[in-house]
């Protein structure tokens, strides 16, 4: 705590919100975050193929149970809302919800604990959620963003896809504008989409930060309320970012 | 908060992620959701079938009871019948035997009796024979009058 801000209450919550990184400018890399979300990446998918090898039509397991309710309500989400036929959609919408999740799941990790143990290994700094990092978030909704020019691509053909860009919504006749209106939506998709999951968690982990400065006796009569109201954000926002993938991607295999 | 290079780094790791989910994760569990589904479907449909069987069965065994039981009436007829039959025929029997037991004993009776008149006949011929012999000891000879006595047993 003392590397950056000494003992200040200031110097605590900068301490917190600062990136181990390595590099300089444009080519510096947050060491944690990579970490984390690599790591949950891994444990995403070794649970999950866990499963998958062991998968019994007979009576599942309990990890099997787990992995085919999350499969099951992705599956369902995207039957729900995504009427074309697409072998990536819905592998694409569980590993985003799961993912997600876990890194929203970190945020409910005592504030202090991964920082602390870090630091007996000489680590200066550690930000451990890493949907508080905005290169995590929009790097997802960036990668979202191509898959969806990509279909729309694919889908439509290029005459067809630039016929759309430039005579919706309003007709060949506002040319200029419709381009405009494309832009401003399409910009909008990513920015939303990265923003939104950012803004809460950030937010969400800086309240628990600010708990933290707490004399430790007070400390559970907000953080408790906080963490318990926290189970639910975190699980909406993977659910949300989910569901608007789901139904950009849609989006983009339609017709018009 | 600037945007650097672990963005780039974020989209690499979300795109492994979505190759290996499709690949290794999702066919596989789907796959064994829908033979799940599909052995659950099958598992409704026999049971259903299992039922009407039973229902089958249960009528087919209601049947071959009523059956039963108006075989063993028969049955039960039949045999009153035949003990019936049974107990006259050995009724007649019983007679029969009775009637030709009564013949031999009258029979024997009457042989009984013959021959008891036989003996007493020759003994009251012995016995008159003597009374006559005491009363004519003297005069009687013996040998004189034995044509007679038969004569007279033979008349007996």
């Amino acid at each position: 705590m003392s590397e950056s801000g000494g003992h200040s209450a200031t110097g605590y919550i900068i301490h917190h919100l600062t990136n181990l990184k390595v590099g300089e400018g444009f080519w510096t890399i947050h060491l944690d975050t990579m970490f984390f979300s690599i790591a949950l990446g891994s444990l995403f998918l070794w649970l999950f193929m866990k499963a998958a090898k062991s998968a019994t039509s007979g009576v599942p397991g309990p990890l099997q149970n787990l992995c085919e309710i999350l499969v099951e309500f992705v599956d369902t989400q995207v039957k729900d809302s995504f009427h074309g036929r697409n072998p990536v959609i819905a592998p694409l919408a569980l590993t985003i919800f799961v993912w997600v999740f876990l890194w929203n799941f970190m945020d409910l990790i005592p504030v202090d604990l991964l920082p602390s143990i870090a630091a007996l290994f000489g680590i200066p700094y550690l930000r451990s959620v890493p949907s508080t990092d905005l290169n995590s978030t929009f790097g997802l909704s960036i990668s979202v963003l191509l898959l969806l020019y990509y279909y729309s691509f694919k889908v439509k053909g290029p005459v067809h896809f630039t016929m759309e860009i430039l005579t919706h919504p309003f007709g060949k006749w506002f040319m200029p504008f419709n381009l405009l209106l494309r832009i401003v939506e399409d910009l909008a998709k990513p920015i939303s989409l990265g923003l939104r999951l950012f803004g809460n968690l950030y937010a969400g982990e800086l309240i628990f930060i600010l708990i933290a400065l707490l004399p430790w006796w007070i400390q559970f009569v907000l953080g408790w309320p906080w963490a318990v109201f926290h189970i639910l954000i975190i699980t909406l926002q993977a659910f949300i970012f989910m569901v608007l993938t789901i139904v950009y991607l849609s989006m983009a295999h339609e017709d018009h | 908060m600037n945007f650097n290079a672990t963005l780039i780094g974020q989209m690499i790791t979300f795109g492994l992620l979505v190759l290996f989910t499709m690949k290794y994760v999702w066919p596989p569990i789907m796959q064994a959701m829908q033979d799940r589904q599909k052995r659950i479907a099958e598992g409704l449909a026999s049971a259903e079938r299992g039922v009407r069987e039973q229902e089958l069965a249960k009528a087919k065994a209601a049947q071959m009871l009523k059956e039963a039981k108006q075989q063993a009436t028969e049955i039960v007829t039949q045999a009153h019948k035949r003990a019936n039959e049974i107990v006259e025929q050995s009724k007649q029997e019983a007679r029969t035997e009775g009637d030709r037991q009564l013949l031999a004993a009258k029979a024997e009776i009457e042989q009984e009796v013959n021959r008891a008149r036989d003996q007493l006949r020759s003994q009251v011929v012995s016995l008159a024979v003597a009374g006559a012999g005491k009363i004519l000891k003297r005069e009687v000879d013996e040998a004189a009058n034995a044509s007679m006595l038969d004569d007279l047993v033979g008349q007996l």
